[in-house]
């Protein structure tokens, strides 16, 4: 065994440079967004720019304290700190502070800290120090539901919070339990059930008449659609008798999804929701209420073209158009002043990181880091796809964060905390039995 | 365990693959898509329209009739309207109802969220006044400064026209306007409205999403400033025009005066009238609707749009036509016995001696002297329709039956009958000069504005031309000669001599014939009177005349419509126009009174309300 030296050397600083950048480019764009003539100071700390640099400070040292901690800290205590961040989750929901209709800060002083932002790494590092455990085996029932358990609860009591967007957040996992061995076919029934959910709010608004003076709504003739596509397969197939009971299998299956969905869309989402969904799929057309965001937000991308208007000189973002956009909608600052050029680069960045993630992953001599790693870069990946997704409309307006990027502490923090846990487990890789 | 391990390639393809797709969405959005851009500069660039003040309007003598005054367009931008907002408050403040407040938000809300529209449009400066102490209370409004067109003197409403708003059609077929602009509708206000409307400027301003200005777009480099239409300067005398306004009240009718030596419109009076300013701001549309339902049709221009046959003063022509054919001399004589008569057919005259010469037929209007001198022009040639074509060339050299031209809008052309008329109407080759022969005292088909009969007499003043007439004499200072090229001199083609012996029957009209009711002592007045059939009630009383008689400085024409004989009614106010327009005195008060009593529209109506009740 080699001679351990200090972890400065043992580090990745390829992929702490791809953060530092990210973490950079956020800042800078920050303050484009939000810029005022009257405080032309990026280091004015009574704007977002100046408090976003606190929060780089702080999470610098964060990073550091990070990589000082002995590894197997976070091994040890992974469950310890899951149950401490579900308490926080719970007592969030009962003392927290309400933000646009959501329960989810603490309000410290002038100061809010938004516990969901680090549940995903602590729900991480409870999910990979599960699936690490000696003689676990995916596919084993007991495994899948303890794991799908610690995954679903913070996302449930996040749900509770009234933060829809960062508890879908929590789906991202099935891509670690892929890895792992979760099977294939489940990640395709997933997007199957994600096609069935599409075509159901597609046909669900209107009713259909059919002959002899029978009218059904857009659920049932969804359904009778499948039954009628499942009799076809059926009757092309030679081997009848084996696939009946599959296709039988799957027609209730469906049906059972799409009333589910039905049920949910109209009786249990709010309206404002199910409105949003609906605007994406553009199934309703709304520039000036839900459309109005993205509507702005492509406007603001759009206007770029290639090379951008330059710094400060994006007019979408000077002037307030696009909502949120130091937060949520920050990627329209960069698609409008840096034009293609500039998104492109912001992608390349985010593609760099994530699959350089995938490569330490690989190389990770334990299953707790290299678990762990998988759930980063999922996280990572999930929030990457839907806020970018979002902002050029390919995804509905889910309100979470640009990692790295969206003005906040607590999400910059969770992010650093996230990122740089991986690091300090790849830097002491080595150490490892 | 090797499976597995591969499974690290499809999470990574499912990262590049969701990479490339948002490259190739940016790609298509940044790059292929250009409408994008166009929406951030809808976004951020409000262009601010500077609406430049109409040009102003003087009569002859530089008294103005038309100015503008400040008037306010109250905005509305629906994304400022509070939740709280004192709807009772603001309808009572700018006097609407509720139920009307609601739908004006509703329509705002349906052109735009976010963009500023009209609310409530050209308050006027008294209202606004009130209001603007209390508009700070009502967030979502402001107010927009326009320009209202006000008559001072509340005359010539006709003439004048009037301006609104331009309607959509007219700004797809014209580059120039746009939603909100006003626009010339009728009158002068629509002839010359591309001198009188000046120009548009706009000011492009930055504005952000709350629609607060971040100032000039560019530093102004696209920004104009409005340019003011030009000052137009009318022929009419204003003086006059209401003099002849007052004259014809409770009576329908008009009166056109001319300067012959020029063509300059002196007035053109229409009655009933209305007051040019009912047709601005806020009350226009009511006020429009209210007056185009109005029985007595003040919105007729008769100036200009009245058809009515001329009547004996069209003797006067007859009796020039034949002087120039040489059908008849000063000395022709012929005979009348209460009238004339040509195997069945007769037609009456009045009581007067005979046989009667061409001076004494124009004194007393003797319908049997131009039943002859008609047939006589006419059977001169070959055939009736050589005779009639020569006799309606000559008709219409004096204007009649034409367009004279003027500039203003929907002019009508009157009617003389083409010879082709005749030949449908009675077949061809079966028609004489005595069929026709009630062209020869101004009845039958024919049809003249009194704008025409006006330029008849002035071709009768000028002794045998007429300039073409105008009510414009000035734009922007410049000479409407200068200007206008349609400006012309036209010769009836008869020679002055024959208008030498119609003009001195027409001055004895006057002295001791049929007109006397138009005498002044001072003023060598010529006319003649007429008296129009109308097979719709009581005569219209018509009369022609101008003066001095040697270098005539006004003709003019009078209908009064149902006024009977043209020496009850139309003859006296044309001698008072004349008095008043040359020596800016009346003599004759007595006669003054009566025409202002006058009164043939009321009475008639008392009578029959009289008949029915009884």
């Amino acid at each position: 065994m080699r001679q351990s030296r200090s972890w400065i050397d043992h580090v990745d600083w390829l992929l702490i440079g791809l953060f530092a950048i990210l973490v950079f480019a956020g800042w800078l764009n920050i303050y484009a967004a939000v810029y005022n003539e009257d405080f032309q100071s990026i280091f004015d700390t009574s704007q977002r720019y100046g408090k976003q640099l606190l929060w780089i400070g702080t999470a610098a040292v964060l990073a550091i304290v990070i990589l000082l901690i002995d590894e197997r800290f976070f091994s040890t205590f992974g469950y310890i700190i899951y149950g401490i961040v579900l308490l926080l989750l719970l007592l969030v929901i009962v003392i927290g502070a309400e933000t646009k209709g959501a329960t989810s800060w603490f309000a410290i002083g002038g100061f809010k800290i938004q516990p969901s932002e680090f549940s995903k790494f602590a729900t991480n590092l409870a999910l990979a120090k599960y699936l690490s455990t000696l003689n676990i085996k995916m596919k084993q029932l007991k495994t899948k539901a303890i794991a799908i358990l610690i995954i679903v609860l913070p996302a449930v009591l996040i749900l509770l919070q009234n933060d829809t967007g960062s508890a879908l957040v929590y789906g991202a996992f099935i891509l670690v339990l892929y890895r792992e061995g979760l099977s294939g076919s489940i990640l395709l029934v997933g997007v199957f059930a994600a096609f069935l959910f599409i075509m159901t709010l597609f046909f669900q608004a209107d009713s259909y008449q059919l002959p002899f003076n029978i009218s059904i709504d857009g659920s049932t003739f969804l359904a009778i659609l499948i039954f009628a596509v499942l009799t076809l397969i059926y009757y092309s197939n030679r081997k009848k008798k084996q696939i009946i009971i599959f296709l039988s299998i799957i027609f209730i299956a469906s049906v059972g999804l799409i009333k589910s969905v039905d049920y949910v869309f109209t009786n249990v989402l709010e309206p404002h929701q199910s409105k949003r969904i609906n605007v994406l799929l553009g199934l309703e057309s709304d520039p000036k209420g839900a459309g109005y965001n993205v509507n702005q937000s492509l406007i603001a991308i759009g206007s770029g073209g290639f090379s951008g208007k330059g710094y400060l000189q994006g007019t979408q973002t000077k002037y307030d158009f696009v909502p949120e956009q130091s937060t949520d909608f920050i990627f329209c600052t960069i698609g409008e002043e840096w034009g293609f050029l500039g998104s492109f680069f912001v992608i390349a960045v985010f593609m760099a990181l994530l699959l350089r993630i995938l490569f330490l992953c690989a190389r990770q001599r334990s299953n707790f880091a290299r678990i762990y790693g998988y759930g980063v870069a999922s996280i990572l990946f999930f929030h990457f796809a839907i806020n970018i997704g979002m902002t050029i409309g390919l995804a509905p307006v889910i309100g979470i964060p640009l990692p790295f990027f969206s003005y906040g502490g607590s999400s910059l923090w969770a992010f650093t905390i996230l990122l740089f846990v991986f690091i300090k487990m790849d830097a002491d890789r080595l150490e490892v039995l | 365990m090797r499976n597995l391990e591969s499974r690290r390639f499809i999470i990574a393809l499912i990262f590049v693959g969701v990479g490339v797709i948002f490259l190739i969405r940016l790609f298509y959005v940044q790059v292929l898509d250009d409408h994008y851009k166009l929406d951030a500069n809808n976004n951020v660039l409000r262009t601010i329209v500077k609406y430049p003040s109409r040009g102003l309007i003087y009569d002859r003598n530089g008294e103005l009739l038309v100015f503008n005054e400040a008037a306010y367009d109250l905005m509305f931008i629906p994304k400022q309207l509070p939740e709280k907002f004192d709807t009772t408050g603001f309808c009572q403040l700018l006097e609407i109802s509720e139920e009307h407040f609601i739908q004006k938000v509703i329509k705002a809300k349906a052109f735009s969220y976010y963009k500023a529209s009209v609310f409530e449009k050209e308050i006027s400066a008294l209202s606004y006044a009130k209001i603007q102490e209390q508009l700070f209370n009502y967030p979502g409004f402001y107010v927009q400064t326009r320009t209202l067109r006000t008559y001072p003197k509340k005359t010539a409403a006709h003439v004048l026209g009037y301006v609104g708003e331009v309607n959509p059609s007219t700004i797809e077929k014209n580059d120039y306007y746009s939603s909100g602009d006003y626009i010339g509708i009728s009158g002068i206000e629509k002839e010359y409205e591309e001198s009188l409307r000046g120009k548009r400027g706009v000011e492009i301003q930055m504005v952000d999403v709350f629609n607060r200005s971040k100032g000039k777009f560019m530093d102004g480099a696209y920004d104009s400033t409005a340019v003011s239409g030009s000052n137009l300067q009318l022929t009419i005398d204003a003086k006059l025009q209401q003099y002849g306004e007052e004259l014809m009240q409770n009576k329908k009718g008009s009166i056109v005066a001319i300067d012959p030596s020029t063509g300059e419109i002196l007035a053109l009076v229409t009655m009933p009238t209305y007051d040019p300013n009912l047709l601005v701001g806020r009350a226009r549309s009511k006020n429009y609707q209210a007056l185009s339902l109005d029985t007595l049709n003040p919105l007729f221009n008769r100036a200009l749009m009245a058809k009515y046959p001329p009547g004996s003063t069209f003797k006067s022509i007859n009796a020039l036509i034949g002087l120039q054919e040489e059908v008849l001399t000063p000395n022709t004589l012929y005979s009348c016995n209460h009238g004339y008569r040509s195997g069945n057919f007769r037609m009456g005259c009045h009581g007067h001696r005979s046989p009667v010469n061409l001076e004494f037929s124009i004194q007393t209007s003797c319908n049997s002297y131009y039943s002859n001198v008609f047939r006589s022009i006419i059977d001169n040639y070959p055939t009736a329709e050589e005779g009639y074509a020569v006799w309606r060339d000559y008709v219409t050299n004096f204007g009649l039956g034409e367009k004279t031209n003027i500039d203003l809008p929907n002019e009508l052309t009157g009617f003389v009958p083409k010879p082709e008329y005749y030949d449908r109407y009675y077949r061809k080759g079966s028609w004489s000069s005595l069929t026709i022969v009630s062209l020869a005292i101004g009845q039958g088909e024919l049809g003249f504005t009194p704008m025409q009969m006006a330029n008849m007499v002035s071709a009768i003043a000028n002794r045998g031309y007429y300039i073409t007439p105008h009510i414009a004499k000035q734009v922007n200072n410049q000479p409407i000669t200068q200007i206008d090229t349609g400006i012309i001199k036209n010769e009836t083609g008869i020679a002055k001599e024959h208008f030498d012996k119609v003009v001195d029957a027409m001055y004895l009209v006057v002295q001791q014939g049929t007109g006397t009711s138009a005498r002044i002592d001072s003023i060598e007045v010529c006319g003649k009177t007429g008296t129009v059939q109308n097979p719709h009630g009581d005569d219209h009383s018509t009369f022609i005349a101008f003066a001095p008689k040697d270098d005539p400085k006004i003709a003019i024409s009078v209908y009064v419509e149902n006024g009977y004989w043209g020496s009850r009614w139309a003859a006296p106010i044309a001698g008072l126009m004349i008095e008043k327009y040359l020596s800016d005195t009346i003599t004759r008060p007595y006669i003054e009174k009566r025409m202002l009593e006058g009164d043939l529209i009321h009475i008639k109506k008392q009578i029959s309300q009289a008949n029915a009740t009884e």
